[in-house]
């Protein structure tokens, strides 16, 4: 029982579901709240409520990654007389591309630590490098793709073609529509600051990089260095 | 998604060791394929059990998945996320492999067009 309970405020709300115990000010307004962890407390913050939901809807797509996943790893080795993978790869591209994909992951955490500290030219800092990295991810990317076009190993020469550039080109939508998302961030942290809905959306944000992240892993395990072996 | 506890200090030392450990596996997973230092057949095994460790880093020093009351429900759609994800992939795996083992070999079909 907190010290600050009256034996009134015990009587009527002995669960205290109208107010956790451990109300926290983040000094943007809103409060803070840590969950009990037994049920306690009402409903979790908006911030905690927030990610949850962005968490579901990064898990569907994962999901839906799967399904292109599913679909190259039976097709791998359906090159139908055209180039395999050892053909085609370019060896240090790919470790440029994990590279610059893991750094910008880690700078995306920083731009959050920055966030907490509620310090904006850090913030815009760490968020910038993250979208030149992420460029830079996309430019080798883009780069390699026209290199397999020209050589005639586009999209439609083989299956095998076919689900790497639809799995790998889904990945790269993704980091797309993940640096504009994350210029419009940039923009409405530089107008409106700190505010608690900038901060959730900034939250969401990290998940959906850092998500993106973990596919690339998945992804370059098994389309480029599995597929490098056969 | 839970913060305001941590110092900046902490904060970009989680960052920091979650990025060592995250280039130290995928280093590894280059260097597997490279070398012979993990037997032929067991290669692609070994790059898939880097692979999930690297996810694990990531997971919980990147995006704070952990055993925190807070986190509990992002736990379970996490598990169930992944329970869909074995399925679809593994169960394409296992139909398609089994299709294609039903499926004539092909000079047979050739003399069946004849």
């Amino acid at each position: 029982m907190s010290a600050t309970d009256t034996p009134f405020e015990r009587a009527s709300d002995p669960y205290r579901v109208g107010r956790s115990r451990d109300w926290v000010s983040t000094g943007a307004g809103r409060g803070y709240v840590y969950a009990t962890g037994h049920g306690e407390g009402g409903p979790a913050s908006k911030r905690v409520i927030v990610g949850y939901g962005f968490w579901i809807f990064l898990l569907s797509d994962i999901v839906m990654f799967s399904a292109f996943f599913a679909a190259h790893a039976v097709l791998q080795t359906a090159t139908a007389g055209g180039p395999s993978g050892r053909d085609l790869f370019n060896w240090w591209s790919i470790v440029a591309q994990t590279a610059f994909l893991l750094v910008s992951s880690f700078t995306c955490g920083l731009s959050a630590v920055a966030t907490e500290a509620r310090d904006q030219l850090w913030t815009q800092v760490a968020l910038l490098v993250t979208g030149l990295f992420g460029l830079g991810f996309l430019v080798l990317e883009g780069r390699d793709f026209a290199g397999m076009v020209m050589q005639g190993a586009g999209p439609q020469r083989s299956a095998f073609l076919s689900s790497l550039f639809a799995v790998v080109g889904l990945h790269g939508l993704h980091v797309s529509a993940g640096l504009l998302w994350l210029g419009t961030m940039m923009a409405q942290v530089f107008v409106k600051g700190f505010r608690p809905e900038i901060l959730r959306r900034l939250v969401c944000f990290n998940l959906f990089w850092h998500a993106l992240d973990i596919i690339w892993v998945a992804l370059f395990t098994i389309v480029y260095l599995i597929g490098l072996g056969r | 998604m839970d913060a305001a506890e941590l110092t900046i200090r902490e904060g970009i030392a989680r960052y920091v060791i979650g990025f060592v450990l995250a280039s130290v596996l995928t280093a590894a997973s280059f260097y597997v394929l490279n070398t012979s230092l993990i037997w032929g057949p067991g290669i692609p095994v070994a790059l898939v059990v880097l692979a999930i460790a690297q996810m694990g880093v990531h997971l919980v020093f990147f995006l704070h998945i952990t055993t925190a009351p807070d986190n509990t429900n992002n736990v379970l759609a996490l598990a169930f996320g992944v329970l869909i994800v074995a399925l679809v992939i593994g169960g394409s795996l296992w139909i398609m492999d089994h299709l294609s083992q039903n499926v004539m070999p092909m000079h047979q079909m050739m003399q069946m067009q004849r």
